[in-house]
């Protein structure tokens, strides 16, 4: 085992890891922050999506140890201390962006970084930009609408279905 | 995963030291060597993270050529490799926002994948690959799918592209994994213009000879309008059979002259 260190959601966190522990493995199971989720662990739906460094990385994809040192964001750093979702959350619960919620985090997550590259995104940059996150739920309309809604942009153009 | 050590060094020369280890494998960005791992299918004693060395990092442009370090992320060469649009154009259609901010043009030259993207413009190119030891030349460098000429514990630690005049990438995706189904990537040099196929061929990427001495003389999509590959030798599978990859390696290749000319 080898001790790894690094900032998660602005905090010092540091635990020991097997050379083998997935970043996903140490947010959940070490630092028990489950709500990165882990949907398929074969890098394709994005459920596991987090920060490190200010990308978005598969954190199922990527090893404990490589993010040593790094500031790592996820989920749960995204409301205020209080609780109050933060403008892409609120958006989500407002337009309907989620129905079972597997895949939110690493929507939400994915969204924050897009909007931080680019922070009035088309509708098709959009639905380009979430290729790495399936959805089984929603159809992905309402993930769109309610991104292009946190970024403040007019949803009346997408068609409510 | 089987268990593994794991050792990030800062220098090229500490990388090639940890890779002189017995059954010891480099670490890109691992997005096709974690997932490899999962499954079982590699069982290195020690990976040596590349993800550490600054010198493996970055792009640099001068005296016609663009120089990226073998480390360097496919998100870095699609908002920095300016000075080739194509290439920059081509590392940001790979995979998705995620995978690019891991994976790194070393690991995809590397690994060899017969539908990966890279290995069209390095060949396209005629890029050169630089490591630890050696220049290779990209027309010795691939050697058939998944294979090159790297020997064991070699490291890319840099690839060279000469800046062509004008060039393009068009990647016909495969709807399941978004690797390419078949990508054509067309460069026109002063001497001439080089033609690499990728996703097609059942050798992993070639050059299209008889579309490059069409080309060469006559940059046109109807240039090539009488030529094909042969469908013998043509990856067929699920998503696309031997004779429908072969039409669409034409189909790609004079929308890759279309769009560059
Ligand atoms: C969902 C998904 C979609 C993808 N889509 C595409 C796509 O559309 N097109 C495409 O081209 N690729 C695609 N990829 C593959 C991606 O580009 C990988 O990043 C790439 O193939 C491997 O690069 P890596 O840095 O992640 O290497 P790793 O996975 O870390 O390593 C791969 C191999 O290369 C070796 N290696 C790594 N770096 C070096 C080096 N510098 N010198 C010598 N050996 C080295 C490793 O030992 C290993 O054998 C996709 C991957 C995923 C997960
Ligand atoms: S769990 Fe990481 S991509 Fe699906
Ligand atoms: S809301 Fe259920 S998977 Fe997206």
């Amino acid at each position: 085992m080898t001790k790894v260190s690094m900032t998660v959601n602005g905090k010092a966190a540091s635990g020991e890891v097997e050379g083998r522990t997935l970043l996903s493995a140490f947010l959940r199971e070490t630092l028990g922050l489950t709500g990165t989720h882990v949907g398929c662990d074969t890098s394709q739906c994005g459920a596991c999506v987090v920060h490190v460094d200010g990308r978005a990385v598969k954190s199922c994809t990527m090893l404990a140890l490589e993010a040593e040192g790094a500031e790592v964001a996820t989920i749960e750093g995204q409301a205020a201390p209080d609780g109050t979702l933060n403008a892409i959350q609120a958006a989500f619960q407002e337009h309907h962006g989620l129905q079972c919620g597997f895949c939110t985090p690493g929507m939400v997550m994915s969204a924050a970084a897009l909007l931080k590259e680019n922070p009035k995104p088309t509708e098709a940059e959009i639905r380009h930009y979430l290729e790495g996150n399936l959805c089984r739920c929603t159809g992905y309309h309402n993930i769109v609408k309610a991104i292009l809604a946190a970024s403040g942009q007019d949803v009346s153009a997408i068609a409510a279905e | 995963m089987y268990e593994f050590g794991f050792t990030r060094p800062t220098s090229v020369a500490d990388a090639v030291a940890a890779m002189g280890e017995e059954d010891a494998q480099a670490l890109g960005g691992g997005q096709t060597l974690i997932p490899t791992l999962k499954q079982r299918l590699a069982m290195p004693v020690t990976l040596v993270s590349l993800s550490g060395i600054a010198e493996m990092q970055g792009i640099q442009s001068g005296d016609g050529q663009l120089v990226i370090g073998g480390a360097t992320r496919h998100a870095d060469v699609a908002a920095g490799a300016g000075a080739y649009p194509a290439l920059a154009a081509l590392a940001g259609g790979i995979g998705d926002p995620a995978v690019r901010n891991r994976g790194t043009i070393g690991g995809s030259l590397a690994n060899n994948d017969p539908a990966a993207c890279y290995p069209a413009a390095a060949l396209a190119s005629g890029a050169t690959i630089v490591t630890n030891l050696r220049e290779i030349g990209a027309d010795e460098y691939f050697q058939g799918m998944f294979t090159t000429a790297l020997e064991d514990g070699e490291i890319i630690t840099a690839v060279r592209f000469p800046l062509p005049e004008a060039a393009n990438y068009q990647k016909f995706l495969q709807p399941a994994s978004r690797f390419a189904m078949v990508g054509v990537f067309v460069a026109k040099f002063a001497d001439g213009v080089r033609v690499a196929v990728t996703g097609a061929s059942e050798e992993g990427v070639f050059r299209w000879g008889e579309a490059e001495a069409a080309l060469s003389a006559n940059f046109t999509a109807d240039a090539i309008s009488g030529l094909s590959v042969p469908a013998d030798g043509m990856i067929g599978d699920i998503h696309g059979s031997k004779s429908y990859r072969a039409h669409l390696v034409g189909v790609m290749t004079k929308r890759a002259v279309e769009a560059a000319a």
